[in-house]
């Protein structure tokens, strides 16, 4: 073995730190966020040691036991067994362990130092422990171990500087290997006990800050109300705060286009490239940024501050009730971003047919791709006022499209609950964190790295996909004498008449048809190809900025209703089924998924547009 | 008595998990998390629908157990 080649694993229990040290070691940008299980996968990272030596980093799931559990936690016991597919075992293993809360961790570290291979231990979350009066002798618990202990603080800069002197130096000899059953396992308890009372002193078992906290924050009632509240307050704020800034990008690109083609002949193709798809499609998705940013400023203080898992206490009864587990909290709420990482945090669910539960109803929590949908035909269709005194219309229409999902996605596990035959026991088993004050710079990279993810679509997927439609659209052109948009003659515009015949009873017109097809790839896409199709069919002045008012003036209330149910539920996202197919491993379950949605959207709609056509 | 007749804010400590059936693998993980004899515990809230699911404040950790998870560890109640 070359000495610049030297693997080092990062394990321990949940929510101890490891992804924080990562990221810390390698100048990484992994998740990191304040509950048990954000890592679900093996990541891996470099960084060059003061010696000059390479030194290989593997980030791992969290995991209580080598006992594995969930698939999550298979991955780390195979990676540290050697066992991984492709992979040998690493040649140091640094167990990190939460300095406040050594009771649980110490018995892991025991754990690992029984696999009979190299081990440093890090004890994280020295502040903290120093903070809450903790003390740790530990040069006794070194020698008692009989492993190297260093002291980090990973979010900190400089935090691991005693970590890396020491796996930058000689590799520590391994313990003998020992044998795992349940017998020895629980002999471990009784050696932690010993290791605690010689080398560890507590002035109180808990934070102080923390039992008080959660006196409120879990009590029956107030408990409730704090979580509605806070739910009920994103979303206001969503449309509330983010209406300035929307207008600085639509005035922005409007002026843009304006000058990007003012030297264009305003007939040539060029012209109508730039100016119907490439302005008026992206600009169309791109006013939505601020309020995605809004979302995500929420969802990431939620995270870091470990309010997450309290809200998953108090909702796991209403939702074990209807077939899902507390624990699928944290994955759905991951799904309010993207279907995609919250379908892959349900790896942290233990019981398999919970998790496929969890996987087959994320799709319906509204993520934010559907947002530019919703606020677009919300901000056309819904009047700006303010109802019960106190709230934003429109806010309240939003925060119930949402709640729609949210309760579908109820019966609809309800009912693949009464499907199953197996109705043998699942365990929650869930840890509270201590509440951390969230980071300012963690906030402000994670919403970064967000805007990042955005404009790489926009630019990406989204700006292909509005070129092609608008290929799609303008050829061929229309036959010598025709009357009508030339649009109706292009291939995009035949197809979108072909799929009025299937959407017509649900009250969709064929430019919606048209739009209904991109957004597979990316739902956004829907909004601007909304923007393309009507900037080619109109006149050639038409803008982004201009599709809310002309779609208000163009479509009866009806058919924006049924579109919004339609979105509410659409299983239109390629992405989403892809991620699907590859963490279940089964067609089966892409087609199920699939064609429930599709069925699903298709009757909301059909009853939302009959019924408001109906009532108007 | 069963940790999960245990009354809020009661200290207890554990005597033993009970296995609700051969080889039962969550009895198995809470004996993993610290669940063992001589381990003091306290129920410190309840959740708001039937009083379930449970926290548990076992060591420095807090655990949210299901009546049913907790109902597999015996605990003796703690004359302070």
């Amino acid at each position: 073995m070359s000495a610049d080649s030297l693997r080092i694993a990062l394990v321990g229990n949940p929510n101890c730190g490891k992804t924080a040290l990562f990221n810390l070691l390698t100048g990484g940008r992994q998740k990191v966020a304040n509950y048990a299980g954000v890592t679900v996968e093996r990541k891996e990272g470099r960084f060059v040691a003061p010696s000059g030596r390479v030194l290989q980093l593997l980030d791992l799931p969290g995991t209580y036991s080598f006992d594995a559990a969930s698939p999550d936690e298979q991955i780390t016991r195979d990676v540290c067994e050697g066992r991984y597919p492709g992979e040998a075992a690493p040649d140091l293993i640094v167990c990190v362990a939460d300095a406040t809360n050594l009771r649980l961790h110490l018995r892991f570290v025991l754990e690992v130092k029984r696999l009979g291979r190299p081990v440093v231990l890090a004890l994280n979350m020295m502040d903290t422990a120093r903070r809450r009066g903790i003390v740790i002798d530990v040069s006794e618990l070194q020698r008692r171990l009989g492993v190297p202990v260093v002291e980090t603080i990973a979010v900190r800069r400089g935090g691991a500087k005693a970590l890396i002197e020491r796996v930058d130096g000689e590799i520590p000899l391994a313990a003998p290997a020992q044998a795992d059953d349940a017998d020895s396992r629980n002999d471990l308890h009784a050696q932690v006990r010993a290791l605690m009372a010689a080398t560890v002193s507590m002035p109180r078992a808990t934070d102080a800050l923390d039992d008080a906290l959660d006196r409120w924050a879990l009590h029956p009632v107030f408990g409730l109300g704090i979580l509605a509240v806070l739910m009920f307050l994103i979303f206001q704020a969503v449309f509330s705060w983010a209406q300035p800034m929307m207008d600085a990008i639509e005035a922005g690109v409007t002026a843009l286009g304006g000058w990007a083609t003012s030297a264009l002949p305003p007939q040539s193709a060029l012209h109508s490239l730039l100016n119907d798809g490439i302005f008026a499609g992206l600009g169309a998705v791109l006013v939505f940024l601020p309020q995605i940013l809004i979302l995500f400023l929420f969802i990431l203080i939620l995270e870091e501050s470990g309010y997450l898992p309290r809200a998953a206490f108090l909702l796991d009864k209403l939702m074990f009730k209807a077939g899902l587990t507390g624990r699928a909290f944290i994955p759905l709420l991951s799904s309010f971003a993207c279907a995609i990482p919250g379908i892959m945090a349900t790896r942290s669910i233990t019981d398999p047919r919970d998790r496929l539960t969890t996987i087959l109803v994320a799709p319906l929590m509204t993520c934010s791709a559907r947002l530019p949908v919703y606020t677009l035909l919300i901000a056309a269709f819904i009047p700006q006022r303010t109802v019960w005194g106190l709230f934003n219309l429109q806010g309240v229409v939003l925060f119930s499209l949402y709640v729609t999902g949210i309760v579908s996605a109820l019966v609809v596990a309800f009912v693949i609950k009464r499907m199953r035959r197996d109705k043998s026991e699942h365990a929650l088993l869930m840890e509270l964190p201590s509440y951390r004050m969230p980071h300012v710079r963690d906030i402000a990279l994670g919403l970064w790295e967000r805007t990042k993810i955005f404009l790489k679509r926009v630019g990406g997927i989204i700006l292909t996909l509005t070129v092609l439609l608008w290929f799609l659209s303008s050829f061929p052109g229309p036959p010598p004498g025709a009357t009508g948009p030339a649009i109706d003659y292009s291939l995009a515009g035949r197809l979108g008449h072909a799929l009025h015949y299937v959407f017509a009873p649900i009250g969709f017109n064929w430019q919606i048809c048209i739009a209904l097809v991109p957004g597979l790839a990316a739902r956004e896409v829907a909004v601007s190809a909304l923007g393309t199709v009507y900037a080619m069919s109109g006149s050639d002045d038409t803008v982004a900025s201009q599709l809310g008012p002309l779609i208000a003036d163009q479509w009866s209330l009806a058919t924006a209703l049924s579109l919004l149910a339609w979105y509410v539920f659409a299983p239109q996202c390629m992405s989403t089924l892809a991620v699907i197919r590859r963490e279940t491993n089964s067609w089966r379950n892409v087609a199920i998924t699939a064609g429930y949605l599709f069925g699903l959207a298709y009757l909301a709609s059909l009853i939302t547009y009959q019924i408001a056509r109906a009532l108007s | 008595m069963r940790l999960s007749d245990l009354p809020k804010g009661s200290p207890a400590v554990v005597d033993r998990v009970d296995d609700a059936h051969a080889g039962d693998p969550i009895a198995q993980r809470l004996r993993d998390l610290g669940f063992v004899d001589g381990e003091p515990v306290r129920v410190v809230a309840r959740g708001p629908l039937g009083a379930d699911p449970l926290l548990i404040q076992i060591g420095s950790t807090r655990f949210a157990l299901r009546r049913s998870e907790a109902a597999r560890v015996a605990v003796k109640a703690e004359t302070a």
